[in-house]
């Protein structure tokens, strides 16, 4: 393997960030690049067989530094034994005799259970002697959850169970070694197992769901970052590029006010093609607003389906809107719709200029073939209300 | 009323109100501003602006809230609502919960400070878009009524609301229909009472059925 190829030197620590207790299995997980799921159930089951999980797990504790530290609490106990260690070794003592004691009475399981957790003992106890003060709230913690009355019941009914079955398997082995009764005591301990690490399991579930959930929400994050980025940071730059033109950037901030709201409320302006007639004015408010620079807002009581006439009306209009936004000077043109029991009509009114109708409707192309006429060929009709100095008022009826 | 009148803004975006601020410059007294709505019924009822110029969108309860939080100790202070959302409901629920007017966060500086003026005289601020929601809300009909006065729109009052969504200032409402400037107003007032107290249950369920323009 060459220098180049060679992976980031995998350092067995415990993990900060990744930790159920002491953050061993995260850690040694990652040295190893495996699932830390997979390093919690291996101590768990080894715990559950035996108790060399507990010790393993509390050894890694003691000998493995924590990570951005090289320094293991082991080390550290050695390195700065306190005043008390003479203390510490003669309380040592007088508990192993009196555990040797009790051994040779009679009372007593089997080495090979008692050895490991006494063993597992005496590091817990170097770690809390040795440990900062978030290694001790993790430790008391666990003794927490011991207490509260709920796990203890639970872990009871756990350990009566798992006591149960092996009872069940020692007759079992002895006389009757009848299948059924082995058959009951995996049962038995199947369920202890269960029944104990049942909130491991929950809580692992929880995990995952609560991570699926950032990444989602975090996921939903970029994409509306990415819209904003797309659009409205855009429209800002430009409005900062062409801040001395005041028309541009009302322009630009009025289309781009129309492309969020449609964006984040998705209302029928989104359809690629508006269905309706409220929806088909504004559209065609909108782009005669994008062409002229004038601000057209457009107001609407009831709403119809479009059909080949109701489409003419708004053809009609909009040329209205043009109209409006070319020769009245007003920088604002007010459309206001309303369809009442059949009845449709619209306004396009704007406070400008106006004009003397007489003088101009002779020649005027505009207004007769796009709106006068277009109007009646589809049985409506449009009337014309203007004055020099009052603006303009064309309303059209179907 | 001949001196400025004080206005107090509460809006939970400060660049708004710092905008607000300059756009209206002298032509009204700013007298405080607040961005929520628990300090903003304190600083109100401490300070008794004329009128509140009031952001229907706030945390916590929205302008109503400041609207309800304010009235009953304050009746005197008048609410006008701004708004960027024109959502029927939102509109509609300031002005069922005592707002004297209606007007979008687009309007100019200038038209701004005429309608805090008309508020502050007791007058009714109502935007095009608000006339077009009471007309589509009184079209359909009531229905059995408790208080048919209160729950339909005359036909004089129709035909104000209409030139009101037609784009039309008081002034030319009042030569357009041959009546006094006053008379107008007195028709928008009756308006604004009806929408507050009618029982309409179609009024509510309208106004959220009907999302946004």
């Amino acid at each position: 393997m060459s220098s180049e190829t060679r992976r980031i030197p995998a350092r067995f620590t415990r993990s900060r960030t990744d930790r159920v207790l002491a953050g061993v299995c995260g850690g040694v997980a990652r040295a190893l690049g495996v699932d830390p799921l997979v390093m919690r159930v291996a101590v768990v089951a080894l715990t559950v067989a035996g108790g060399t999980g507990a010790l393993l797990y509390v050894l890694a504790w003691l000998f493995l530094p924590e990570e951005g530290s090289d320094r293991s609490l082991a080390v550290a106990a050695v390195r700065d034994p306190g005043r008390d260690l003479a203390e510490v070794l003669a309380i040592g003592s007088i508990a192993l005799g009196a555990i040797l004691l009790v051994r040779a009475t009679g009372v007593w399981f089997s080495d090979a259970f008692v050895w490991p957790l006494l063993l597992a003992g005496v590091g817990l106890a170097v770690i809390w002697r040795q440990a900062g003060a978030d290694e001790r709230s993790s430790l008391l913690a666990v003794v927490d959850l011991r207490l509260r009355r709920a796990a203890l019941a639970r872990v009871a009914v756990g350990v009566v169970l798992v006591v149960l079955g092996v009872g069940a398997f020692l007759a079992a082995s002895d006389a009757f070694s009848a299948v059924r009764q082995g058959v009951l005591a995996t049962a038995g301990i199947v369920g202890g197992l269960a029944l104990i690490t049942g909130p491991f399991w929950l809580r692992m579930g929880r995990d995952l769901t609560s991570e699926r959930r950032r990444r989602i929400r975090s996921e939903e994050r970029a994409e509306v970052a990415a819209h904003l980025h797309d659009s409205v940071l855009q429209t800002l730059a430009l409005i900062q590029r062409n801040a001395e033109d005041p028309r541009a950037v009302v322009t630009m901030a009025r289309r781009q006010e129309r492309e969020l709201r449609g964006w984040l409320f998705e209302n029928e302006q989104d359809q690629p093609d508006a269905q309706t007639l409220a929806a088909a004015l504004a559209r065609a408010g909108e782009e005669v607003e994008g062409l002229h620079g004038v601000t057209i807002d457009v107001v609407a009581v009831g709403d119809l389906p479009l059909d080949d006439r109701v489409r003419a009306l708004v053809a009609a209009a909009r040329e209205a809107m043009v109209n409006a936004a070319k020769w009245s000077g007003d920088a604002s043109v007010s459309v206001y719709a309303e369809v009442r029991e059949g009845d449709v009509s619209v306004f396009v009114r704007d406070w400008g200029a106006g004009f003397d109708l007489g003088a101009v409707a002779a020649d005027r192309h505009g207004v007769r073939e796009s709106i006068v006429d277009r109007m009646a060929r589809h049985g409506g009709k449009a009337v014309i209300k203007t004055a020099p100095g009052e603006g303009t008022e064309v309303e059209l009826r179907l | 009323m001949s001196a400025k009148p004080t206005v107090f803004l509460v809006d939970d975006h400060e660049l708004f109100r710092k905008g607000v601020r300059a756009e209206l410059g002298d032509a009204v007294d700013v007298v405080g501003e607040a961005s929520e709505v628990a300090a903003a019924i304190e600083m109100i009822l401490e300070r008794r602006p004329d009128v509140v110029l009031l952001d229907v969108h706030l945390p916590d309860g929205g302008g109503r809230a400041v609207v309800q939080g304010v009235a009953p100790a304050a009746p005197e202070v008048r609410f006008l609502a701004l708004s960027v959302s024109d959502a029927a409901e939102d509109v509609i629920g300031v002005i069922r919960a005592g707002a004297r007017g209606y007007v979008t966060k687009t309007i100019s500086g200038p038209e701004l400070a005429d309608a805090i003026r008309r508020v502050a005289d007791g007058d009714v601020v109502f935007s095009r878009r608000l006339a077009g929601f009471v007309l589509d809300a009184f079209a359909a009909s009531p229905g059995p009524s408790a208080d048919p006065d209160l729950d339909q729109l005359t036909a004089r009052e129709q035909e104000v609301l209409r030139l009101i969504a037609r784009g039309y200032p008081y002034k030319a409402i009042a030569k357009e229909l041959v009546i006094s400037a006053r008379t107008v107003e007195t028709h928008v007032s009756s308006v604004l009472h009806k929408l507050q107290l009618s029982n309409r249950h179609d009024l509510t369920r309208w106004a959220t059925e009907r999302r946004l323009i």
